[in-house]
């Protein structure tokens, strides 16, 4: 099963220093290990939620707005595309990321496995 | 066919609808990997054994004959529609290693639907899923009632109820849910969620009370016959067998909580003759055998909490200072502010009611200030204390707060005698 697992953060978290040391060399262990296991299709990182461009189109109208579609607390910082047996296992993939520590990871399935 | 023969296979029916539903549904689950489609066909298996009964007899095996029934009927329905290989393969990269065989040889081994059930209340339990998703599918699915049985004991409609269950199957599909006992190392934290539905199962019948809604109040039974069920496939686990000691202690009490106009009997005040003590017996030889093995968990400690009531004659002979300590051991183990109430209460009456009164006092009191049993034990103490006047502002506070109807109604006299100067 493939699932999106998308990286939520509050933007201007405080960190301790030791998180904030740690979060960088922590992701780069646990992107290579997954992708060591095969589980981590790609992924990346994403520039903050103020450098997001929200484009709708209403009665033939262009809206284009500066900043996320949804202005919630915590916001995508990044992605990973997963590849698991089951939800079991994208749940262990997630646990691990250095992030469930401060934010949170949403998993969802792809619509068409 | 004689009308006593008729009568005889359909109650082997509904019997075997009690009994088998969940197992007969669990299989059909695993062979297809489509919970509509199972439950359709198990549906259909009974509505057929209601045919053939009567006239061929009842099978020696319900439950294998049911289950053959319906998979065969399930294998059918997927090969006409042309999906039993897609079907079937998705089942093979999805769930256990066992279901990578493909379909089952016509004959179900017994022990096959013990697995079968315990696969099912696992994934119906599985932590993705909301607490009330999770309880409405594992009525709905291992204990057979209906959509509409379920939306009664919730108090929602059946329209409701009808996509809760909708929207937990989906999601089960599609978000890869496997349909699967957990692996070792996710058995302990996965059974404690299954207990958690389990108990609160329980207690939604519990507070039900009898006379309130007797669909409610049959979620009790429900609750332990599925504990049981569990303990029967998980011996070793000490945490269910103190779940299975605590639900039955609880219920052996059914009969003394409600007085004959269906108000409520506090437990210093029940007629110990009425409780059930086949079934405290029972309950107090498997929380023995769980105190044996180790067992020093949450539902351990509240079934020996639950056994210190069962033993004593009544009220005054109860081991309340066993019980202060049982409700120590728990609050270091679950910190909670309800254990702290109750361990104030069992204070009161280890050490009287000024000493209680102490406990609930210093209470976290902002976690607790919404719940009405706060506001009942603190009135309950100062009415012992003989402070009517406040006893009958906390009472009303409490008054304000509960929903359930027998305690409302046991308030509301507890209020009316402290108000009256004459009693």
């Amino acid at each position: 099963m493939r699932y999106l697992m998308l990286v939520c953060v509050e933007e201007g978290v405080e960190l301790t220093p030791e998180q904030a040391a740690e979060m960088g060399p922590a992701t780069d262990a646990w992107v290579r290990e997954m992708d060591g296991r095969g589980v981590r299709v790609r992924g990346d990182r994403l520039r903050p939620a103020s450098d997001a461009t929200t484009v709708r189109l209403r009665d033939q109208e262009l809206l284009v707005v500066d900043g996320p579609f949804a202005e919630t607390k915590e916001q995508i910082a990044g992605f990973d595309l997963l590849e698991c047996s089951d939800l079991d296992e994208a749940i262990e993939v997630a646990s691990r990321h250095p992030v469930a520590r401060i934010g949170a990871l949403e998993i969802r399935p792809l619509f068409d496995q | 066919m004689t009308r006593d023969a008729a009568a005889a296979s359909a109650a082997a029916v509904a019997e075997a609808f009690r009994a088998e539903w969940g197992a007969v549904l669990a299989t059909v689950i695993r062979v297809t990997g489509d919970w509509d489609l199972a439950e359709e066909c198990a549906q259909d298996a009974y509505a057929r054994a209601l045919e053939r009964w009567p006239v061929d007899g009842v099978p020696d095996r319900p439950g294998a004959w049911l289950t053959t029934v319906a998979r065969n009927r399930a294998l059918d329905v997927l090969r006409r529609s042309g999906t039993e290989a897609r079907k079937l393969r998705e089942v093979a990269t999805g769930a256990s290693d066992e279901s990578r065989a493909g379909p089952m040889p016509v004959d179900e081994p017994e022990e096959r639907a013990g697995d079968d059930r315990l696969r099912l209340i696992f994934t119906c339990c599985h932590p993705a899923l909301s607490l009330e998703a999770r309880v409405a599918l594992t009525l709905r699915t291992l204990a057979g009632l209906t959509t509409a049985e379920i939306a009664r004991a919730f108090l929602v409609s059946e329209a409701t109820m009808a996509k809760r269950l909708v929207r937990a199957k989906h999601k089960i599909q599609h978000a890869g849910i496997p349909y699967r006992v957990p692996p070792p190392e996710l058995l302990a934290e996965r059974t404690g969620g299954v207990l958690a539905v389990l108990y609160l199962l329980f207690n939604e019948g519990y507070a039900a009370a009898r006379g309130d809604d007797l669909l409610r109040a049959d979620l009790c039974g429900e609750a332990v016959r599925l504990a049981e069920a569990l303990a029967a496939v998980l011996p070793e686990e000490v945490e269910v067998a103190g779940l299975v000691a605590l639900l039955h202690l609880h219920h052996a009490r059914r009969d003394g909580r409600v007085d004959e106009r269906g108000d409520l009997v506090t437990l210093d005040a029940q007629d110990r003759k009425r409780w059930d003590r086949s079934e405290i017996d029972r309950a107090l030889a498997v929380l023995d055998r769980a105190l044996l093995a180790g067992g020093a968990g949450p539902y351990v400690l509240q079934a020996q909490v639950a056994a210190c009531h069962a033993r004593a004659a009544d009220a005054s002979d109860t081991d309340w200072p066993a019980i202060v300590r049982l409700y120590g051991q728990l609050a270091a183990l679950q910190p909670s502010p309800v254990v702290e109430l109750n361990r104030a209460v069992a204070i009161a009456m280890a050490e009287g009611a000024g000493a209680g009164l102490a406990a609930v006092d210093g209470l976290p009191q902002g976690a607790l200030a919404g719940y009405h049993l706060l506001h009942a034990t603190r009135a309950d103490l100062l009415r012992r204390l003989g402070c009517r006047s406040e006893a009958a502002a906390s009472y009303a506070r409490a008054l304000e707060l509960v929903t359930s109807e027998p305690e409302r109604r046991f308030l509301e006299r507890r209020l009316e005698e402290v108000a009256d100067p004459t009693r």
